[in-house]
């Protein structure tokens, strides 16, 4: 273990950033320019250190790594607790990845209040990986709550026309559930006398408490996720907030949700989390297959990309409550996939965007002759999304759906057919993007992309690929604490719980299901534990 | 015969001092008229800064003299500084507003100063009449301050109004009293607590006498169903004197509340929580849903006290030595937020008109960034969004009442919070989303400058070094539970 405080460096290194560029003076011009630079450098000085915590980062351990620990509020045994383990360290990288990304996408899209832009982006990012790092629950929901103030800005300032709308509603909307989980929270710390997570993972909290808890961390949860019902600030955010924010909160902001439920529903309420695992697994089946119907009618294609997240997230929570190794792993790769294919989504939308001021597909057409590399960027991306084997959208998806028929066959049978209906929509948008005729006169004169958007995508290029023929890469590191996480779970559920309610995750049926996912998966390693000497080798 | 020694004079000694100051200071005013005004301004400052000292000088524990009319203690020493940096605030910020608005008048920052020495006994207050002589000085004071901008008709409404209303509540408040004395025969608070104990918190005139008494304090913090003059007076009373309001009255009248709940009527606890729970909650709601419709922005900072109030009497309402600490930072810290807002909404002035209507606004963070993010900041901390210093107000408060059981007060509690966070949002979408060609005027006197620094720095800086504030706050209280 080192000393070097990394995690507090990488988390706020950005607001140090943001304080250059808060001082630099001058005429706009060079304003603009500086707070440019002083952003993009700051969020790359940032992703390098993420990178070499990373690589530090030893996955044989479901124990927390890089622990800081300080008083803060000690008359109430509340501390400056932070450290990562398998499940968070994917999401800070996440963070940090993307943040550059959006700085550089924004490098000439925005043009009014670069440098308050910047500002709010660095503030940003120091907010989510903030909350990726937290170790004390109420440190966590500080971080977890500023980021809808640097939020809110972006889409109210930089937004489309209906910003102001959009803005109010996701702010208010996700309070809403937050306010909600404050409460729980408090409950919690009376309860235990703590708000260490580690040391409340430890703890039991009584069955009839962990039900309201329960729902009230869903609450704020599942708007932020989102799940079918309360995902309708979704599409408006996601269509009024300027392309950098789109993307951030596609690849970033959704996925706190997921690791709100990974970090505190199951591993704090076991209980309830099986006794609600079924409302759960109908409320994704519903999100998979109603959004992406609403999905495929969309006009509007920001709105269909944003359709098609919460059908994904839907995937999420279905791998994430089957609280099996196989679902929450694939709940976690197919989140961090999701990040960055989405957000390559969004740019991609964005290089259009940027170009003709619309995002009506009937307005495109054709793009394949005059934008060739444009053209197979987004087929790469747009394959991904679809889950196509080879690309890391099928691992996430896959695995989930592995979880989901132990659990429950038919919600898996529901679920897959989910990724029929997204093919169908994304292969929709495709067609009328980049393929058909030529339609209108300024769309078949845009140019192709730049090598400025190119150096955007490959990044995230490399990344879809990897993960997906190596998506050891990340399940081997996320490995060793997710089997921790099931393991705790199934021996809470096991001491305490009758058998009426069905094994969440039975092993013997893991075993049946091996077989098959040798097939599939030659490459990974990450399972061979539950074979015995069965190492799968390619 | 009561023996008066200069030792069992020594607590009241800031007072005191601001009595004679005040005096002093009334007949320079008599003598140069209002064009010391300015200068009294200032040595009214100086009068509470050395009374702070003073203050600070004193032995703070537990001591009971003019015959056991006032009480010092360190919960009595925190609170008068606060209200006494309140009032300094208060009048630093509106000196230049006072020649701005052709209001200049020597008397505006010596009954600003009468007005604090009645809270100070307020606070002080070990006696009924000793409650209802604070109460009174610091209301007469602050009736005349309401009707100062004599020109403007609304002030004189709003003078009025406030007297009107003002006077009924005083006049509970002696009802209240008369029924204490008639069932127990003194106005002494521990003698009180003593008839209390004798008759087993059974006293059915001493608790329609609490009843009475307590709605009267209600009024005064403007607690609903007693809220109805705030809007009005917040509105018409000229913006420094608003600011006065928002700033310190309450924070008296609740640390007046305070000592009554856990000193004489500390038996009676069944009785008041379910008063204060009602009040707490019909605040809140009130306070959050009627601030959506305003667009007069001192309409809306007079329903967000409203609203702050509600949330401040939770911890009331939780009845325990970390609700009544809750209670207190809560309070400083809105005090905090309420010093940055009204030193910015003081300087907002058009045409040399000040602005008031929320529209105006439209565009500030283009002309004038610095004043638009410093209300940003304030306005998310008073939605109660982290990382800012209203957040921790909020929490502390909701933790105390998770604490003790009041899950649907809590609940309902972040829910309001929720909906008054509309329209702080509002004011932050005005200023950041609107956009509008016309300027403001460019004068920002260094007082407000200094002020509004040492706010946002408060606001933004607790969440660094958060024991600061609460090791006082949690000292004090342990005053109500040994």
């Amino acid at each position: 273990m080192i000393d070097f405080p990394i995690l507090s460096a990488i988390a706020f290194l950005p607001l140090v950033g943001a304080f250059f560029i808060l001082t630099i003076r001058g005429s706009d011009d060079v304003v603009a320019r500086n707070a440019r630079y002083t952003a993009l450098y700051t969020s790359l000085f940032a992703f390098a250190l993420s990178a070499y915590m990373l690589v530090r980062f030893d996955g044989s351990t479901a124990a927390f790594q890089f622990v800081e620990n300080f008083k803060w509020l000690p008359a109430y045994n509340i501390s400056y607790h932070v450290g990562v383990d398998g499940i968070s360290v994917f999401f800070v990288l996440l963070s940090t990845l993307l943040t550059p990304i959006c700085i550089l996408s924004s490098w000439n899209a925005i043009k009014t209040r670069v440098k308050e832009f910047m500002i709010a982006f660095l503030l940003l990012e120091t907010f989510m990986v903030g909350t990726f790092i937290a170790l004390d629950a109420v440190l966590f929901y500080v971080f977890f709550e500023a980021v809808l103030i640097p939020m809110f800005l972006i889409i109210g300032i930089w937004g489309g026309p209906r910003r102001i709308y959009s803005a109010f509603k996701f702010f208010l909307y996700t309070l809403l559930g937050s306010v909600l989980m404050l409460v729980a929270l408090l409950t919690i710390y009376y309860y235990t006398g703590t708000t260490d997570i580690p040391e409340l993972m430890t703890r039991h909290i009584p069955r009839e408490m962990q039900m309201w808890l329960w729902v009230a961390f869903f609450a704020s949860f599942a708007v932020k996720m989102p799940m079918w019902p309360v995902h309708t600030w979704l599409p408006d955010a996601h269509v009024e907030a300027p392309t950098a924010g789109s993307v951030i909160l596609a690849g970033v902001l959704l996925k706190m949700g997921g690791y709100g439920f990974l970090r505190f529903s199951l591993p704090l309420m076991p209980e309830a989390t099986a006794y609600f695992s079924e409302m759960v697994y109908w409320l994704s089946i519903i999100a998979i297959i109603y959004t992406s119907l609403v999905a495929l009618v969309q006009t509007d294609m920001k709105k269909l990309i944003a359709y098609s997240s919460v059908a994904h997230m839907g995937f999420v929570t279905l791998g994430i409550f089957t609280a099996s190794i196989q679902g929450l792993q694939g709940g976690i790769f197919q989140m961090i996939s999701h990040g960055v294919i989405s957000g390559a989504l969004f740019l991609i939308v964005g290089v259009v965007y940027d170009r003709l001021h619309t995002r009506d597909i009937a307005r495109y057409g054709g793009l394949v002759q005059n934008m060739p590399k444009f053209a197979v960027i987004f087929m790469i991306f747009m394959l991904g999304s679809v889950g196509l084997p080879g690309t890391s959208g099928f691992v996430g998806e896959f695995l989930s759906l592995i979880g989901a028929f132990q659990a429950n066959t038919v919600i898996a049978a529901f679920a897959a057919t989910g990724v029929i209906f997204g093919a169908a929509y994304m292969l929709v948008l495709y067609r009328g993007v980049v393929f058909g005729p030529q339609v209108n006169k300024d769309a078949s004169e845009m140019n192709d992309v730049t090598i400025r958007e190119i150096s955007l995508f490959i990044p995230l290029l490399i990344l879809v690929f990897v993960l997906g023929v190596k998506p050891g890469l990340v399940l081997d590191r996320t490995e060793a604490t997710v089997k921790n996480l099931v393991n705790n779970y199934e021996a809470a559920i096991a001491g305490t719980y009758p058998a009426d309610i069905e094994p969440a995750a039975g092993l013997v049926e893991y075993d049946s299901m091996s077989g098959l996912e040798r097939d599939v998966r030659h490459e990974d390693e990450a399972y061979g534990y539950e074979n015995g000497e069965g190492q799968l080798n390619d | 015969m009561i023996e008066y020694s200069l030792d069992s004079a020594l607590p009241i000694l800031p007072e005191l001092f601001c009595v004679l100051a005040g005096m002093v200071l009334l007949i320079i005013g008599a003598m140069r008229g209002n064009a010391a005004t300015s200068v009294i301004c200032w040595a009214t400052v100086a009068t509470f800064g050395i009374a702070i000292v003073l203050l600070l000088g004193l032995d703070w524990d537990r001591v009971t003299v003019l015959n056991d009319f006032f009480v010092f203690d360190p919960f009595a020493g925190f609170m008068k500084m606060i209200v006494m940096l309140g009032l300094m605030a208060s009048i630093a910020m509106s000196v230049n507003y006072l020649y701005q608005e052709q209001m200049v008048r020597f008397e505006y920052p010596i009954l600003i100063l009468f007005a604090g020495v009645g809270m100070m006994f307020m606070i002080s207050a070990n006696n009924m009449l000793s409650v209802y002589m604070g109460l009174e000085l610091q209301s007469l004071s602050l009736y005349v301050l309401a009707a100062m901008q004599t020109r403007q008709l609304k002030s004189a409404e709003s003078g009025i109004k406030y007297f009107i209303l003002g006077a009924l509540a005083s006049g509970m408040l002696l009802f209240g009293v008369s029924l204490i004395y008639g069932s127990t025969g003194t106005i002494d608070f521990y003698s009180i607590g003593q008839a209390l104990e004798l008759s087993g918190g059974m006293n059915a005139g001493l608790i329609t006498g609490m009843v009475f008494v307590l709605v009267a304090i209600a009024f005064k913090i403007s607690a609903v169903p007693f809220h109805m003059w705030t809007p009005d007076v917040y509105e018409g009373a000229p913006t420094s004197v608003t600011a006065l309001f928002a700033l310190v009255p309450k924070v008296a009248a609740i640390a007046l509340l305070i000592r009554l709940l856990f000193e004489p009527f500390a038996m009676l606890v069944d009785q008041w929580q379910q008063i204060i729970w009602v009040l707490s909650l019909a605040s809140m709601v009130v306070g959050a849903f009627a601030g959506l419709v305003q667009n007069n922005v001192k309409r809306l900072l007079a329903y967000s006290s409203i609203g702050n109030v509600g949330y401040a009497l939770i911890g009331l309402v939780a009845a325990s030595e970390s609700g009544v600490a809750a209670v207190i930072l809560y309070l400083v810290i809105y005090m905090v937020m309420t010093v940055g807002a009204f030193s910015i909404l003081l300087v907002l002035r058009r045409d040399n008109v000040g602005l008031v209507k929320l529209n105006d606004f439209a565009g500030l963070s283009s002309t004038n960034p610095v004043l638009a993010y410093s209300m940003a900041i304030i306005m998310f901390s008073m939605s109660g969004i982290p990382p800012f210093a209203g957040f921790f107000g909020k929490m502390f408060i909701f933790e105390t009442a998770v604490a003790e059981g009041f899950y649907v007060l809590a609940v309902l509690g972040v829910l309001s919070s929720v909906v008054g966070a509309y329209y702080y949002l509002r004011i932050i979408k005005i200023m950041f989303f609107d956009s509008s060609e016309e300027t403001i005027d460019n004068e920002f006197p260094l007082a407000t400058r200094v002020l509004l620094v040492a706010s946002i720095v408060i606001i933004v800086g607790f969440v660094f070094k958060p024991m600061s504030l609460l090791h006082g706050t949690l000292n004090i209280t342990a005053t109500f539970f040994t």
